[in-house]
């Protein structure tokens, strides 16, 4: 057991930062680091960057285009991406819908869809909540009528994420109401222009559009769009929340974050002096430098024994606690650099965050994001099954409660 | 990066697991806690025969060359067991001491004979008004024509009792510097007692007692790192003890929710406890990790990234085990806070390795204190 980078895992490093700081478009990274308003092409386009260099889904069976990197290698390129500002490559096409289709779809399916995820051609989004479908998802109620070569979908999804900008979107949805709730659950995929589809915006507590409402009247969807078998969607939904969690550790973002909260915390001042120098602000911050220290040997010590185990392609219940620390850890580092603002982390210029805002800054110009940032990432207890959904499944699968 | 142990590494963990069911079992080592010196010399003379006490010594004095990581096994099962063995004073501290800085004929004196189990040692450092601070050391040592007279008092050193030589940190006119005292030279008073945990410690008065020139280990006046290395090392030992104790716990729990009935049903139906059950799960996951890296960085030579990882993994274990050691009781009911059962036997040990060597605030204060630096 050795816990140092190995010569190769630093010249890895050094590879992956030479890329990433030479190829990372400048616009972009500054909007990431100054917390400004992103614009759907800002992802598109580092996807496309990523993909030319045959990183664009790294974390993906080398049969479907992935690198084959270890779990200590897939940490490195998290973590030097963070630090440079890039933007999170999001979830919902690469490790959401993609490790479905891999594992279920059917050869038709793989073959059209997975390129154009890699490539950044089409976005995707979630369709598994329904407003009395959070926790309990079994319950969901939008149904699909098979009609032969074809299904008809009526109801309605939310909480989801940037779906305003989507092309696909990946629905459960019910296809039969005999026997346990479960059983009658079918994984679809749907194309968002397809008629009778609305998109409603749904305004976050930091005033941001970021989730919407996605309504289905009459939607006609193609029967080869069904993911696997009719009333087996459960099956694949609850492997895609395996998959979602891994990516919520965040931890190589989190280190990013640390840096940027140390960094606010030496400009702040208090009497006169920086915000470091207080001892009980300062250890506040160190207290969650070590759930950070510890979480990231947790995270690569799971994923490590999990890709030696099967492959890489499944995540056990053991994902669940680094959902849980990852997303405290998130929170914490959030609430801090807002506490650090002090009175400055009052005045709410949502202007602010556009980035071609010109106008004066009120206090310190990395000010107008903060707060905003706390508000929001109280969704990341709540989202991918809540913490508490997530210490049922430790409790059951791992435990055996 | 590597996970996983070496095959030497999963032997001997799987020893230990072995000896620890076989030959500690609960009710034996209780009474063992209660007897005139407080462990066994059978079992030490078994540690000697499976090798553990010359694991981290070179192989030139008898020594298997083992590393930290090594060590983090043995103290592993030993928090498991509840090892009471001054295995931590002699081998992880005093031990390391001596390999890192003492003479060869010093080595050559004490290393065979702590290997075979014929010699134990301890470090005599802390005094009672320094509290945790390692620099602050008021025993003098005066010259005194060819060697040195040392007068002082050093407080709660583990293991002190049992040991034949003591390692003496004291103050020349060079600074602070280390002295090996034998335990029964004139003008040394050890006062042996019994700790919280069922171990030994003691006081030890130094009165003018006379070493000779020889007694000096490393040089003079530049004993400080020498002596925070040898402590790091015993930290992360204890961290690696911890997680032990704490896994331990965490089974004997889980085994009470399942078999505990209260209204009709196992306790562990109860959504209260369960989430309580899967944060501590989670508080020794994340304190194991932790434990891993303070082996690593123990045998690290960058004195600063060591001392601040070591910082780092003691004022978390501390943490996470108190909130272990705390839950593992609660859960337990009645049964938590009585002596017959090892529940309570694991959770004191877990309070006194917090307090030994640096408490959490001790430690979170000196790795806090590392921000500061740009």
């Amino acid at each position: 057991m050795d816990l140092n980078y190995t010569p190769e895992e630093q010249a890895f490093r050094a590879e992956v930062r030479a890329f990433v700081t030479g190829h990372l478009p400048a616009d972009i990274s500054a909007k990431v680091k100054h917390g400004k308003r992103l614009a759907k092409d800002d992802f598109v386009r580092w996807q496309k960057i990523l993909h030319q260099k045959g990183w664009g889904a790294t974390m993906w069976p080398q049969k479907f285009g992935g690198t084959g990197w270890s779990a200590v290698q897939q940490h490195i390129f998290e973590e030097e991406c963070a630090e440079a500002g890039a933007p999170l490559q999001l979830p919902f096409g690469l490790r959401m819908v993609a490790p479905v289709i891999q594992a279920f779809g059917s050869k038709g399916q793989q073959e059209h869809f997975l390129p154009r995820i890699v490539d950044g051609s089409d976005w995707w989004c979630q369709g598994y909540s329904e407003p009395g479908s959070g926790s309990d998802l079994a319950s969901l109620k939008t149904k699909a009528e098979n009609k032969g070569d074809h299904y008809i979908v009526n109801g309605q999804k939310t909480w989801n994420t940037l779906g305003q900008y989507a092309d696909w979107i990946f629905c459960l949805v019910r296809t039969s109401s005999e026997g346990r709730q479960q059983e009658g659950i079918s994984f679809l995929l749907i194309d968002m222009k397809t008629p009778g589809i609305t998109v409603r915006p749904i305004i976050m507590n930091d005033g941001e559009h970021e989730i919407n409402e996605v309504w289905f009247e009459d939607v006609r969807v193609p029967a080869q769009n069904l993911v696997g078998e009719e009333n087996k969607g459960w099956t694949y939904a609850k492997f895609l929340l395996g998959h979602e969690r891994t990516g919520i550790a965040g931890v190589g973002r989190s280190k990013a974050a640390l840096k940027h909260l140390k960094e606010i915390a030496r400009k702040e001042t208090s009497a006169g002096r920086p915000m470091i120098e207080d001892a009980r602000f300062r250890d506040r911050i160190a207290q969650v430098e070590l759930e950070l220290m510890a979480l990231e040997i947790t995270n690569m010590r799971v994923l490590s024994a999990e890709k030696e185990k099967k492959g890489g392609h499944a995540m056990g219940p053991e994902a669940s606690i680094l959902k849980i620390k990852g997303s405290e850890i998130q929170q914490a580092i959030a609430e801090l650099e807002m506490q650090a603002l002090g009175h400055y982390a009052l005045p709410w210029l949502p202007e602010a965050l556009d980035p071609a805002w010109q106008g004066e800054p009120v206090g310190a110009d990395y000010a107008a994001p903060l707060s905003g940032h706390y508000f929001n990432y109280r969704k990341t207890t709540i989202y991918g099954g809540s913490n508490e959904i997530q210490k049922n499944i430790i409790a059951q699968m791992i435990l055996g409660l | 990066m590597d996970f996983n142990y070496t095959d030497e590494q999963n032997a001997l963990r799987d020893t230990l697991t072995r000896f620890i069911a076989k030959d500690y079992p609960f009710e034996a080592r209780r009474a063992l806690a209660k007897s005139a010196e407080g462990f066994s010399r059978a079992h030490w003379k078994q540690f000697a025969d499976l090798g553990l006490l010359a694991l981290p010594f070179p192989e030139d004095f008898g020594g298997l060359n083992g590393n930290a990581v090594d060590t983090m096994l043995v103290m592993e099962a030993f928090g498991r067991g509840l090892v009471l063995e001054p295995y931590l004073a002699t081998v992880v501290v005093a031990g390391h001491l001596v390999r890192e800085a003492g003479s060869a004929a010093q080595k050559e004196a004490l290393l065979p004979a702590v290997a075979g189990g014929e010699r134990m040692l301890a470090l005599a450092h802390y005094e009672r008004e320094a509290r945790y601070k390692v620099s602050l050391v008021n025993t003098a040592a005066k010259q005194d024509g060819a060697g040195w007279k040392l007068s002082g008092a050093k407080g709660v050193v583990l293991g002190g009792g049992a040991a034949d030589t003591l390692i003496v940190s004291a103050n020349t006119a060079k600074g602070l510097s280390l002295f090996l005292v034998g335990s029964k030279a004139p003008g040394v008073a050890v006062r042996s007692y019994v700790t919280q945990d069922g171990g030994r410690a003691a006081e030890i008065a130094l009165d003018n007692v006379a070493v000779g020139q020889d007694a000096l280990v490393g040089p003079e006046g530049g004993a400080l790192p020498l002596v925070e290395r040898a402590l790091d090392y015993g930290i992360a030992a204890m961290c690696a003890e911890a997680v032990g104790i704490m896994a331990a716990l965490d089974e004997a729990t889980l085994e009470y929710l399942k078999t505990r009935k209260q209204f009709g049903q196992p306790i562990g139906r109860f959504q209260a406890l369960q989430h309580r059950m899967v944060d501590m799960v989670i508080a020794t996951e994340q304190s194991r990790s932790m434990a891993m890296m303070a082996a690593v960085k123990a045998d690290s030579d960058d004195a600063a990234e060591r001392r601040r990882a070591i910082s780092a993994a003691k004022a978390y274990i501390g943490q996470q085990a108190r909130f272990v050691g705390q839950q593992a009781v609660q859960l337990h009911g009645g049964m938590g806070v009585v002596d017959e059962l090892n529940v309570s036997h694991w959770f004191k040990r877990l309070t006194m390795i917090e307090l030994t060597f640096g408490n959490t605030d001790h430690h979170l204060g000196l790795f806090s204190d590392t921000l500061l630096a740009a």
